[in-house]
């Protein structure tokens, strides 16, 4: 009985999936939607599968997956240390936090047309534009925990005699970790955003977004669908592996 | 700020013994009043002229006090009289206006003291399993590994504690992350150890152990203890003084000595002694919480 409940509960989610495919699947068979727009679920999910076995779409998704780890890596290794600094110098923060607010909220997209000038056409616009645009929300969320570290461990670690770099070292750090993993999770969402839209704009030869308009514009709708599938698979995927790491490092968090 | 270091035990004013007039009558320019002004007899921790604002309110204004050595001094006082700024300034958490605070003579920085908080939740580090919180105040001091095992070894010999100091802070009790937290400040064997509303975040059950076990650890080592409390009861029963201050601006309305021999027990609090310092301290208290 124990076996079955959480059988059944690791099986709740596939309802919705099953549930999504059959109306879609009714839809395509009573033909309400135009059969060339949209094709029928088995078709699509042929094209998923041939796409991924045969290499193509593999390949692309494989560039997609490796620009976007390029440009967090990259937002990741600038933003942490400069978030940890500007943090704790509050009134330095304070002065920037208007530009840092002011280009977090400029879309990545409208810098395009600046990085393709500064960069060209190739691999290090894509990637530099999608690491400017997550460095910031990153940035952002680690000065914030840096900020509002909690008051009394501070006091703790100076009563202990903690001077300014070991209070930064052994309590800030720690102390911002759940918020820099907020911004670690929101800053790889964007980058895959922007590596995709930037693979559709940026003369690209593959990857998710080049594979996308390829399709769109021979009219291929299932290996579209197919790859719609793949950038959301991709999105979901890494999501939930930041999670469990997030889990795994701030194993206090939220307790 | 407090600058922990391995400082010598500072030597201990004998009871009673005034210093000769005339030997040290004009040494570092002091006269010998101005001396005993600083430095009576017995007292640890003196606190001279103290002045404390907080934006236009008045805490202490030139406020004065002598806390005595090897004893443990419960603060108790009207909310929000200033009991915690007090120990806070003392401690050296919080800037002052004016005034002068010495231990023993010495500054602050060549004091090595031990704050236990009130929330032990937001007080240890729970990214650090329970026995490196311990680890880390040693290891601030630049003890090298060796040696700060051996210290950390013998304290956890010395408190006897069914706890698992493998396990994360979070996966403790209260009880056993607030002796955590005594045992952090415990380590480094300071000569003053604060601690300010230790039990309050605790059940009354935990309470009552916790207090006892402050206890036993004040009969092992006779550290100086300055105990911030909400709590008369426990107040009485773990002091040797109760400083009882006024409201705002706050001043010392009595300074009430107990002098019950420990170890203190559960009858303590039926004591007959026991129920009139109580009574004492609540009269005090009563006319000084009172609205005027
Ligand atoms: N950081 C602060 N800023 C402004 N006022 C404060 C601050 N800390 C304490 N106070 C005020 O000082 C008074 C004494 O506070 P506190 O020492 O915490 O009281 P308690 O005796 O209850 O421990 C209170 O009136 C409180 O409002
Ligand atoms: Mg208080």
């Amino acid at each position: 009985m124990k076996a079955l409940n959480a059988l059944s509960g690791y099986l709740r989610p596939v309802w919705g999936v099953l549930a999504l495919l059959a109306v879609w699947w009714v839809i395509w068979a009573a033909e309400v939607a135009n059969p060339l727009l949209l094709p029928s679920p088995q078709a699509t999910m042929l094209s998923l599968w041939n796409g991924m076995v045969s290499g193509d779409l593999w390949g692309d998704f494989l560039s997609t997956v490796k620009r976007t780890m390029a440009g967090f890596a990259l937002a990741a290794a600038v933003a942490i240390p400069l978030g940890i600094f500007l943090g704790s110098t509050e009134r330095l923060y304070r002065s920037l936090e208007f530009v840092i607010d002011f280009f977090r909220s400029t879309p990545a997209s409208a810098l395009f047309p600046l990085f393709l000038i500064l960069f060209g056409v190739g691999e290090a616009a894509k990637i530099l534009v999608a690491a400017f645009g997550a460095s910031l929300v990153i940035l952002f969320n680690v000065a914030y925990g840096v900020m509002n570290a909690r008051q009394t461990r501070l006091l703790a670690a100076q009563i202990m005699g903690a001077n300014k770099l070991q209070k930064l070292r052994d309590v800030m750090f720690w102390e911002s970790l759940p918020q820099t993993f907020v911004g670690l999770r929101n800053g790889i969402s964007l980058t895959l955003v922007i590596i995709i839209v930037a693979e559709m704009f940026i003369g690209s030869s593959d990857g998710l977004g080049h594979r996308l308009v390829q399709a769109q514009m021979l009219f291929r709708m299932p290996e579209m669908y197919a790859a719609i599938f793949a950038a959301g698979a991709l999105g979901y995927g890494l999501n939930w592996a930041s999670l469990q790491v997030e889990k795994r490092v701030v194993h206090w968090g939220g307790k | 700020m407090a600058n922990i270091h391995l400082a010598e035990k500072p030597a201990t004013v004998t009871a009673g013994v005034v210093p000769e007039p005339v030997a040290e009558g004009e040494r570092n320019g002091r006269t010998l009043e101005e001396r005993l002004r600083w430095f009576p007899p017995n007292t640890h921790i003196t606190v001279r002229g103290l002045d404390k604002r907080f934006g236009a309110e008045v805490i202490y204004d030139k406020f004065d006090l002598n806390i005595p050595r090897g004893k443990i001094t419960s603060i108790f006082g009207p909310n929000g009289c200033g009991k915690s700024t007090l120990v806070n300034i003392i401690s050296g958490l919080i800037p002052y206006e004016g005034g002068q605070i010495l231990f023993d003579g010495k500054t602050l920085d060549e004091t090595r003291i031990g704050y236990v908080f009130q929330n032990y939740r937001e007080a240890l580090f729970p990214w650090m399993r329970a026995v490196d919180n311990i680890h880390y105040p040693l290891k601030l001091m630049g003890v090298p590994a060796k040696e700060r095992k051996r210290r950390v070894d013998a304290l956890i010999e010395s408190f006897d504690v069914p706890i698992d100091f493998s396990s994360y802070p979070y996966q403790l009790s209260g009880g056993q992350m607030q002796t955590i937290c005594i045992m952090r400040a415990l380590v480094v064997e300071p000569e003053v150890l604060f601690l300010d509303e230790p039990f309050s975040a605790l059940d009354y059950e935990m309470s009552l152990l916790m207090r006892d076990r402050v206890q036993r650890i004040f009969q092992e080592r006779g550290t100086t203890m300055v105990i911030v409390s909400h709590d008369l009861e426990d107040a009485v029963w773990l002091s040797d003084y109760v400083l009882l201050l006024t409201r705002k601006p706050t001043r010392i309305a009595e300074f009430v000595e107990y002098d019950a021999p420990r170890p203190r027990t559960d009858d303590t609090v039926s004591d007959a002694k026991f129920i009139r310092v109580k009574k004492r301290c609540l009269d005090i208290f009563l006319k000084e919480a009172a609205l005027r």
